[in-house]
């Protein structure tokens, strides 16, 4: 452009607020946008909207109290939080765990993140303007909600972990309609394919957009789909495995663009791993108990303990400060969200408003997991 | 690396550090607050220890003194240590930023900050995060009292 033209419409920064209210942001997160023009130059989270405190209160919680406050940090991961608290006891009491929980729990877990990634699939779309996606989610999701409510009374905060196990043995219909799920989500995971990932207005509106170089995923503590989307190998189940995850096969799924593309496709290619793991572990689920027997009142001995479990999000970590007692002395959250949030001032400045929301949109931001 | 070898590497770096294997799963290091950011810096650019992956960074109030934990990984080696930092300076705590070395350290300072009032040096937005400006006294710490948002047992 000609620079007498430029200079005679020379624009100027100003701020702008993108929430606390704003579609984009999935709950109550407020974005102050530094702006020239179209043009981000800074973007400054403001949180705190829905803080509960939760630190606070587990301090005054006994253990069996805690797993039920974990449920409404990440709530779309809310039986993988259940797992890494009553994980952390366990390995605590040095507890030896039935075989038929680590793979019960697996299953379920592997069942919440593909529950997880079919809502955050449809609302991406949502995000970017394509709503058909929505109820393609949220009809593949509601069936994984009803095999839930079955086995574990719940469909959003299931509560079906207690230290030492499982809260009640599976439905007897828990296999059937869990193998009925694979089969129909076989079949539909290939449409989500054909409507959005091949999709031409989608995929020029993705990618390049938004790019994490791996190193600064690394230093900004990025995990799950977004520090893969990378090339940054930081799957827990593979590097730190636990429950049944030693048994099984399958495959971290790494990209090296990225963008918010790659970020996107990490999460669809994700769900057929999950498939995997399920399929694995549904016909060959042992009998036995489905808990091992803990005190009425658990008392962790005194010392530290840390346990990192991967959900939808990314790596959840659980710290634990015991000095004898029923209660923890501290209890710290590490929420995958809090740091992928972080890292949304490098990614988003110099790009443009709209492509905020698409990178936004693949940073999976779970507000409640932000604000503990 | 081994606990015992990465022992012994470090301690030869600043001889004043103390090592505890006790009541934890990794190895704890506690560090001076004057060390730290030497200690830290060299954590991550040794190529041997390379603890390029800060995964937590806690605040914790012991009673008597005040600090932090950092949780850190190296994503090659794959091997984990535990740095701690005490103060017992409860009106003004201070300890160095680590944001300059991981990125991540710049919001979790915030909330340690916000939580329990400990001042970070070089920090670039030292400010709370989640709480409003205004809000008087750090939640987290023990001595907290809030008569009418708190149950008291």
């Amino acid at each position: 452009m000609d620079t007498t033209i430029t200079n005679n419409f020379k624009t100027e920064e100003y701020q702008i607020n993108m929430g606390p209210q704003h579609p984009a942001t999935h709950g109550v997160l407020r974005l102050l946008l530094t702006i020239d023009g179209e043009i981000i130059k800074r973007v400054e989270p403001d949180l705190g909207y829905i803080h509960r405190s939760i630190e606070k209160m587990c301090e005054r919680d006994s253990y069996q109290q805690i797993v039920h406050l974990t449920d409404r940090m990440d709530y779309l991961s809310s039986h993988i939080n259940n797992e890494a608290v009553c994980l952390t006891v366990e390995n605590a009491l040095q507890l030896e765990i039935p075989e038929r929980v680590k793979v019960i729990r697996t299953i379920i877990a592997e069942l919440t993140r593909i529950a997880s990634h079919t809502l955050w699939w449809g609302v991406m779309g949502m995000d970017v303007g394509a709503l058909t996606t929505y109820f393609y989610g949220f009809r593949d999701r509601e069936m994984i909600n009803d095999i839930f409510e079955e086995t574990c009374g719940a469909r959003l905060t299931m509560n079906y972990n207690i230290p030492g196990g499982l809260m009640f043995d599976i439905h007897p219909n828990f296999v059937k309609r869990t193998k009925e799920f694979i089969a129909h989500f076989k079949t539909k995971l290939p449409e989500y394919d054909l409507l959005l990932s091949n999709n031409v207005i989608f995929r020029k509106r993705m990618e390049g957009i938004g790019i994490l170089t791996k190193e600064d995923a690394i230093s900004f503590g990025a995990s799950g789909p977004v520090g893969r989307a990378s090339g940054y190998s930081c799957d827990v189940r593979k590097h730190h495995s636990y429950s049944a995850y030693d048994k099984v096969k399958f495959n971290e799924v790494l990209k090296t663009e990225g963008d918010t593309y790659a970020r996107y496709q990490v999460r669809v290619l994700e769900m057929w791993e999950s498939l995997s793991i399920i399929e694995q572990l549904i016909d060959n689920i042992p009998e036995g108990d489905f808990f091992a027997k803990t005190n009425a009142v658990i008392k962790l001995p005194e010392g530290e303990f840390y346990q990192k479990v991967e959900t939808a999000r990314g790596e959840l970590g659980v710290y634990i400060v015991s000095t004898g007692t029923k209660n923890p002395y501290r209890m710290k959250f590490r929420s995958p969200g809090f740091s992928n949030l972080s890292l949304l001032n490098h990614i988003a400045v110099g790009g443009k408003i709209g492509d905020l929301v698409a990178t936004m949109a693949t940073l999976d931001l779970v507000i409640p997991d932000i604000d503990r | 690396m081994t606990n015992e070898a990465l022992q012994n590497l470090i301690s030869s770096w600043i001889p004043e550090l103390e090592f505890t294997e006790e009541k934890s799963q990794f190895l704890n290091i506690t560090v001076q607050p004057e060390q730290l950011h030497q200690l830290m810096t060299q954590l991550k650019s040794n190529p041997d220890t390379n603890f390029d992956y800060l995964y937590c960074l806690s605040g914790v109030d012991w009673g008597k003194e005040l600090g932090v934990v950092y949780h850190l990984e190296s994503t090659t080696h794959r091997h984990q240590i535990v740095v701690k930092v005490k103060t017992e300076d409860r009106e003004n705590p201070t300890f160095d930023t680590v944001c300059n070395i991981w990125y991540t350290a710049e919001f979790h300072e915030r909330e340690v900050f916000d939580f329990f009032g400990i001042q970070f040096n070089n920090h670039p937005n030292l400010k709370r995060l989640f709480l409003t400006e205004e809000w008087d006294g750090f939640p987290l710490r023990k001595d907290y009292v809030d008569e009418i948002n708190m149950v008291i047992k």
